[in-house]
């Protein structure tokens, strides 16, 4: 159905192309290329995750999704991943600020470090800090007289989930802090504001909106991770198994109706979270531009 | 003089939060890029040696290989097309178009192998058909490169549509009214304008479909020696109490990535103007 469509629209496309800028050609070929790549690896593939759950009707989809164990391992996902963003924001927002606005030596080996949860494949990060945070590893045995266990619970999860969204939040506020003018801040000083104040009314309503943008994808990053979670998390049904898994668990066992209600579901909230956190978004540019 | 940004400056609080910069970074990265290494040499390094180059593993890097020279290539040819597409012409849908190519980047590794599954597994809507002819897709190499093609999509298209956005379509209308075709003007204009972008957003994309996990995990099937990749024999491994192997396969991966995040630093040094800015985000 999707690949049926194309030459007409591609068609009315290359001649609005053609009348706006006339000049250049190859819009049909490119074009067409993108749509038949895109639909056959991306698009086409997500049809049948949205379509597939319901061969068991809507009760077999309501039975899936209101298990226990389906619903424990969703708000885990989802929760670990809203605290690891949470964690992410203020310490993205302090290595940011340290790399924008101080120098010091080995400031861009600290720059070039931020990237490593982006090229660290996940199971590398995944046995590195199973190892660290084990009870004889690295970090593990200095907290484990204190009572806390990190591996195999959800704290492991959370651990992990902080690792692979630490570069988010850095990496959209880098770049508005480095264009910010200093000279409302300087503004701001000569008419007595202090530091904090300094920061609170000129600093941090500029930065904002990145802010939410980076807290949102260090989110959705986290709901889906796999890889750098399970080695860490246990993987015990109620307690610490991710959604991600669940899904894994439920093709093995040929349910494919099943994992793919999961899947479908996980998207779904994902979906409802960033809507609400680009309302948010708005919101905060609305203000900005008020107070501005 | 002492002006107003050097007035801004308290010396004590630069100190403490570079400390704290430093000391976060150092624990949420530089621990676990350590005793990837330190975990991978305990034994020696000929132990280590060793390990990689034992029969399974060899093979793992092979096919690991070779997932990653079918796939970047091709995700190399649609980021060239879709961002040609995208900025040298104008079309309603345009931002929609945008939105879906970074589509996989918001799907979760695990769903990227799944549909994957839901196509072509056992009972998936072609699973019968597949099975009638004697082909596999779920389980082999075609399933772990479908699963590779669909993560590593957007990186080529990502670097080069803000690249190409922002450096307009002046020298391509120059070359077209001078006579030049399409072909001619990709490859003679467009083309050495983004090459720094293609070869950035190749390295990314490289990088990424050899360190995949979930989604190959998905449909790999995990037969040793045939359908494991390395991240997955990495698993294997680690599953298998065998840690020195495990650790020695992950040095070998988070090189790697180290080699990736020198090539981008080096790209940013060299040639700040050939890629977009927030490159790699």
């Amino acid at each position: 159905m999707i690949l049926a469509a194309p030459r007409p629209i591609l068609l009315s496309w290359a001649l609005r192309a053609r009348r706006s800028r006339g000049v250049v050609g190859g819009f049909v070929p490119a074009m067409g290329f993108t749509l038949a790549y895109l639909s056959l690896i991306v698009l086409i593939p997500l049809a049948a995750l949205a379509v597939r759950p319901w061969e068991s009707g809507l009760t077999g989809v309501w039975h899936t999704v209101s298990d226990a164990r389906v619903l424990a391992a969703l708000r885990l996902s989802f929760g670990a991943a809203f605290l690891a963003a949470a964690v992410n924001l203020p310490m993205g927002l302090l290595i940011a600020w340290v790399l924008v606005r101080e120098r010091f030596p080995g400031k861009r080996l600290l720059d070039a470090a931020v990237d490593l949860p982006f090229a660290l494949p996940t199971a590398v990060a995944g046995i590195a800090l199973s190892a660290l945070y084990a009870p004889n590893g690295w970090i593990g045995h200095l907290v484990e007289p204190l009572g806390i266990k990190i591996a195999y619970t959800p704290i492991g999860v959370f651990v992990a989930m902080l690792f692979v969204g630490l570069p988010f939040v850095v990496r959209q506020v880098q770049p508005v802090l480095e264009d910010l003018d200093q000279e409302v801040e300087e503004a701001a000083l000569l008419l007595g504001a202090g530091a904090a104040k300094r920061f609170a009314t000129v600093i941090l309503p500029a930065l904002t909106p990145a802010l939410i943008t980076g807290f949102a994808l260090a989110f959705a990053r986290g709901v889906g991770e796999y890889g750098s979670v399970i080695f860490l998390a246990g993987n015990m049904p109620y307690k610490s198994e991710i959604a991600p898994l669940l899904i894994i668990t439920k093709l093995e066992q040929y349910d494919y109706a099943g994992a793919a209600a999961v899947g479908l579901s996980m998207l779904l909230i994902s979906l409802v979270a960033l809507l609400v956190i680009n309302a948010v978004q708005l919101r905060a540019a609305r203000f900005g531009s008020e107070a501005a | 003089m002492s002006t107003p940004s050097r007035a801004m400056r308290n010396p004590a609080a630069s100190f403490a939060l570079i400390g704290l910069a430093l000391a976060w970074l150092g624990l949420m990265v530089g621990l676990p890029l350590a005793i990837v290494f330190v975990e991978a040499f305990k034994k020696g390094f000929e132990i280590a040696r060793e390990k990689v180059l034992e029969p399974d593993a060899l093979a793992a890097v092979r096919l690991t290989l070779l997932v990653a020279a079918i796939c970047v290539p091709l995700n190399a040819l649609f980021g060239l097309a879709a961002a040609w597409a995208v900025t040298k012409f104008d079309f309603r849908g345009k931002n929609l178009l945008v939105t879906l190519i970074d589509l996989p980047f918001s799907v979760s590794p695990v769903i990227s192998g799944l549909v994957w599954v839901l196509l072509f597994g056992a009972s998936g809507w072609f699973g019968p058909w597949l099975r009638d002819h004697d082909l596999k897709i779920v389980f082999a190499l075609p399933g772990l490169v479908l699963a590779t093609l669909f993560v590593s999509l957007p990186f080529v298209a990502r670097e080069l549509i803000p690249l190409m956005q922002a450096q307009g379509r002046d020298e391509e209308h120059a070359a077209a009214t001078l006579g030049a075709g399409p072909l001619r003007t990709f490859v003679l204009v467009t083309l050495p304008n983004v090459r720094w972008a293609l070869l950035y957003g190749i390295l990314l994309s490289t990088a990424r479909a050899m360190g995949e996990f979930g989604a190959v995990s998905v449909v790999s099937g995990h037969i040793r020696g045939a359908t494991n990749t390395l991240p997955l024999h990495i698993e294997v491994l680690y599953n298998d109490y065998d840690m020195v192997g495990a650790f020695a396969c992950a040095a070998l991966l988070a090189s790697l990535a180290l080699v990736t995040l020198a090539a981008k630093a080096a790209l940013e040094h060299l040639h700040p103007d050939g890629l977009a800015r927030g490159a790699g985000r």
